[in-house]
């Protein structure tokens, strides 16, 4: 399906969905965190779109929103297409799960809590993966400091 | 030879010389075999091997056992010290003990009893002891599975190397191992029993393999899934115990089979019958003609996973052996053996 | 008596083995929290980060010249093919073309990198259930590879020899003609690992039915590359979105249906077959020109979002970059096969044994440096 025939189709769904390709090469669709898993659920089970693969999932820091990027590939038609959450809220930020949508989400989504800090609600092991528990800030965040072991030029 | 005694003599000085002999000779036999396993694992695997120490890299293992025996004893604090030392004697005393038996040529056998292949069988179990007190008293837990797992399988492949034993023993009708080497002299015995001494000797291979716990049965280390298995605790000469142990119950394993099977020091048709000393070197070149086998097993074949190892024992090997007793019997009752 | 348990004071505890980080099995410093029951494994929990270097924040400093160089240290066994991924997406975003001479080098150097690393988990692998021998053979065949790339940018492991915009330098003189007699050598040797390994009783007894993936979940958990084709899913990034050379020859993509640890194995085997078709095609019209287009020497990406699947050996690699239009990325997110291949390990090894568990894990061919990064 091409970007402009998923956008048609996209868009009735869910209100405040905003659409854009400037800048990449796949569409992308910002989304409210409310409306998130809502819009996943249907971007898997909708037959037209059936987007079951997702491939990528990126913590992002714009400095200031926190929020992640999800990469969707669909098995079946072979379209792609990037789906943004973001929230303004840098002490608590959190996002509803997509674990239960996509399996491989279980994994991405710790990793993506242990760099950015970034909960994911009803997640079923929300723990850090790969820094140890007691860590403490989250290193991928650009206002992360650590003087000992950051060398920047 | 000299060392032919007469148990009955009892003369305490001439047991502590054979029991120094045997223990000199076996010690220096066990390192050899380690040496030739490395050679064998070499040419199976494109390499040259140990060739630095000595000529050929023949005291490659004498070395090995000098850095052994000079290593710190390193074991756990929670450890069962009085067992956890204990362990690895068990397992070495039970592998020497069994070497008393064997008659190596007509007159070099220490000790000649008339339930040879019955001792045997129970000496040889006696290791597995060892191998559970060492994995149960070092307190770890890839120790402990690896006991688990020894227990279960020589448990198992006990009654496989057993009873393929007793078919061969319904053909002999003695367990002496110089009589059973007597009536070899109208054939081995593997001739002489024909289908059913060929199954059991397969048999016998395949759970003696088994109970040695060498690949591809090596369940009790199994590298890759429990480290070293029950000897992860152990280091320095403890743990060369178990190392020297594995490889003279390989031998011990060649060794009763080229007994049973392939007539001991005889060699074939007579040709060497006038100069018995020579007997040595044919039970010897039989002896390791089967370790050979046993490491051509080890360094081709992948591991079975545990449930195999069991169902293979008892649902194809122990059925088979009972048939293969029942097959024998017939055989010896109606006379059908092969007579040279 | 009392015959239930359930209802007796005996207290019954989970048995928890810890499995690395330092084990033979795991091939690195993966840590495995194993719950087992007997030999019955009843959950396996992954404990990660022993080599977390933090790439994706060293990228953030460097520039992307020097993130080239980080890649190498992802998945060292497709050292290459890293590369290419971080030249490609520079590439793209500054819409360079690449001499076709640099893409069919590329594309030799790639196969040839999957091989080796083929080569690699096809020995470890034998030796993971067991079979020691397997080890040697594997390494006698890399071997030839690695001489390859040496004697062409010097280097054996890290290999380092893509830059945005074309190569490092041009190929060795030889390369030609000892690509050919590895290849040549090679065809005789896969039969040999067929003898040694897969037609072994034992073998096919440990490795069939074990590690079930469906179709399904292989595409739920993300899986891809071998693991994922062995359950049937379609999804080499070679086939569906060709880079490089790839566009240029034909080849097979390696497919079974079974789902199980001997499909996988079997998929490896068919790829390396399908790579030394690839090169073939290739190996004698590398067309004349130059090795590399001049880029500036400080390479500024446009504002925006650029994203790169490239097939290692292990599967797709993503490489997503964000840049703000300055030298260094905004943000630079490496998807790395390994770390989705691994998130399916509890849901394959659950219900077998511990020997099935090793089996299953030497079929997902884990790097740990690439899951940790």
């Amino acid at each position: 399906m091409t970007n402009e025939a998923l956008q048609n189709l996209i868009n009735g769904w869910i209100p405040l969905l905003e659409f854009t390709e400037e800048g990449s090469q796949f569409l992308n669709i910002s989304v409210k965190p409310e409306h998130f898993h809502q819009l996943m659920e249907q971007l898997k089970s909708n037959s037209e779109t059936n987007f079951d693969y997702l491939f990528c999932v990126t913590g992002m820091d714009w400095g200031k929103d926190l929020g992640v990027i999800y990469h969707l590939e669909s098995t079946t038609h072979r379209h792609i297409i990037v789906v943004k959450v973001k929230t303004e809220d840098r002490e608590n930020p959190t996002f509803d799960t997509v674990s239960d949508i996509w399996k491989t989400a279980e994994f991405h989504e710790r990793e993506v809590f242990d760099f950015f800090g970034i909960k994911f609600n009803n997640h079923p092991n929300m723990e850090r993966l790969f820094l140890t528990d007691e860590w403490e800030g989250f290193p991928l965040r650009k206002d992360y400091v650590d003087e000992v072991n950051m060398v920047i030029k | 030879m000299i060392l032919s005694i007469n148990i009955v003599e009892n003369d305490i000085f001439n047991m502590l010389l054979i029991a120094a002999i045997y223990l000199g000779i076996f010690s220096v036999a066990g390192l050899f075999l380690v040496l030739l396993e490395r050679k064998v694992a070499a040419w199976f695997q494109l390499r040259l091997g140990p060739n630095r120490v000595g000529p050929w890299g023949l005291l490659q293992t004498m070395a090995d056992a000098l850095k052994l025996v000079s290593k710190e004893l390193t074991g756990t604090i929670k450890a069962d010290k009085f067992l956890y030392n204990l362990a690895p004697y068990f397992v070495i005393i039970s592998s020497l003990m069994a070497l008393a038996v064997f008659p190596f040529t007509q007159e070099f056998q220490a000790f000649d009893i008339n339930i040879g292949i019955f001792f045997l069988i129970a000496i040889s179990s006696i290791g597995v002891i060892g191998i559970l007190l060492g994995g149960w008293a070092s307190n770890n837990k890839f120790a402990l599975i690896g006991a688990m797992r020894s227990g279960v399988q020589t448990i198992s492949y006990e009654l496989s190397v057993g009873l393929s034993l007793v078919t061969m023993v319904l053909l002999t009708g003695t367990l002496q191992l110089s009589e059973i080497i007597e009536v070899q002299k109208s054939g081995w015995l593997i001739v002489q029993g024909h289908i059913p001494a060929i199954i059991a000797f397969m048999i016998y291979m395949i759970a003696g393999t088994a109970e040695t716990n060498r690949a591809p049965f090596d369940m009790v280390e199994a590298e890759s899934e429990l480290g070293a298995g029950f000897h992860t605790e152990y280091s320095g000469m403890k743990f060369a115990y178990f190392f020297l142990a594995e490889f003279i119950n390989m031998f011990i394993i060649a060794a009763i089979g080229t007994t049973v099977f392939f007539g001991g020091w005889l060699s074939p048709f007579g040709i060497t019958e006038s100069i018995p000393w020579l007997g040595i070197f044919w039970f010897l070149g039989k002896t390791f003609a089967l370790v050979f086998l046993m490491m051509w097993f080890r360094w081709t074949f992948p591991r079975l996973r545990v449930d195999q190892l069991l169902t293979l024992e008892w649902k194809y090997l122990l059925p088979l052996n009972l048939l293969n007793i029942v097959l024998m019997a017939l055989i010896v009752w109606l006379g059908l053996t092969i007579q040279i | 008596m009392d015959t239930n348990i359930a209802n007796s004071n005996l207290k019954s505890e989970d048995y928890f083995i810890n499995m690395g980080p330092q084990h033979p099995a795991t091939h690195g410093v993966l840590r495995l929290l194993l719950t087992i029951d007997g030999e019955i494994i009843k959950k396996v929990e992954p404990d990660l980060g022993y080599i977390h270097r933090s790439i994706e924040k060293m990228s953030e400093r460097d520039s992307y010249q020097q993130i080239v160089h980080l890649t190498d240290r992802m998945d060292y066994l497709s050292s290459h093919i890293n590369n290419e991924a971080v030249c490609l997406t520079v590439e793209n975003a500054l819409e360079i073309e690449v001499p076709e001479r640099v893409k069919v080098i590329r594309t030799i150097i790639g196969e040839l990198t999957r091989i080796a690393s083929h080569c690699l988990w096809w020995g470890v692998m034998g030796m993971d259930v067991g079979a020691l021998t397997t080890y040697f053979y594997g390494f006698r065949d890399r071997e030839m590879i690695n001489d390859i790339f040496e004697e062409t940018c010097g280097a054996r492991l890290t290999m380092n020899y893509n830059i945005p915009g074309g190569l490092m330098f041009d190929i060795h003189p030889n390369f030609v003609k000892r690509t050919k007699e590895f290849v040549a050598h090679f065809k005789t040797k896969i039969p040999e690992y067929d003898k040694l390994l897969t037609g072994n009783v034992i073998f096919q007894k440990r490795m069939k039915g074990v590690g079930i993936l469906s179709k399904e979940d292989a595409i739920s958990f993300g899986a891809s590359g071998p693991v994922a084709r062995g359950s049937g899913y379609s999804c080499d990034v070679r086939k569906y979105y060709p880079y490089s050379a790839l566009d240029k020859v034909t080849f097979n993509e390696a497919l079974k249906t079974d789902g199980d640890s001997l499909a996988r194995y079997e998929v490896r085997i068919q790829e390396m077959w399908e790579s030394l078709s690839i090169i073939e095609q290739l190996i004698d019209n590398i067309p004349e020109g130059d090795y590399k287009v001049a880029t500036k020497a400080v390479i500024k990406l446009p504002k925006g979002e650029f994203y790169q699947k490239v097939e290692t050996a292990r599967g797709e690699l993503g490489v997503f970059i964000n840049s703000t239009g300055t030298k260094n990325p905004y943000r630079l997110k490496f998807r790395s096969p390994g770390f989705s291949n691994l998130s399916l390990l509890n849901h394959i090894a659950v219900g077998g044994k511990i020997g099935d568990l090793v089996a299953s894990m030497a079929t997902l061919d884990l790097v740990i440096p690439d899951i940790d990064r």
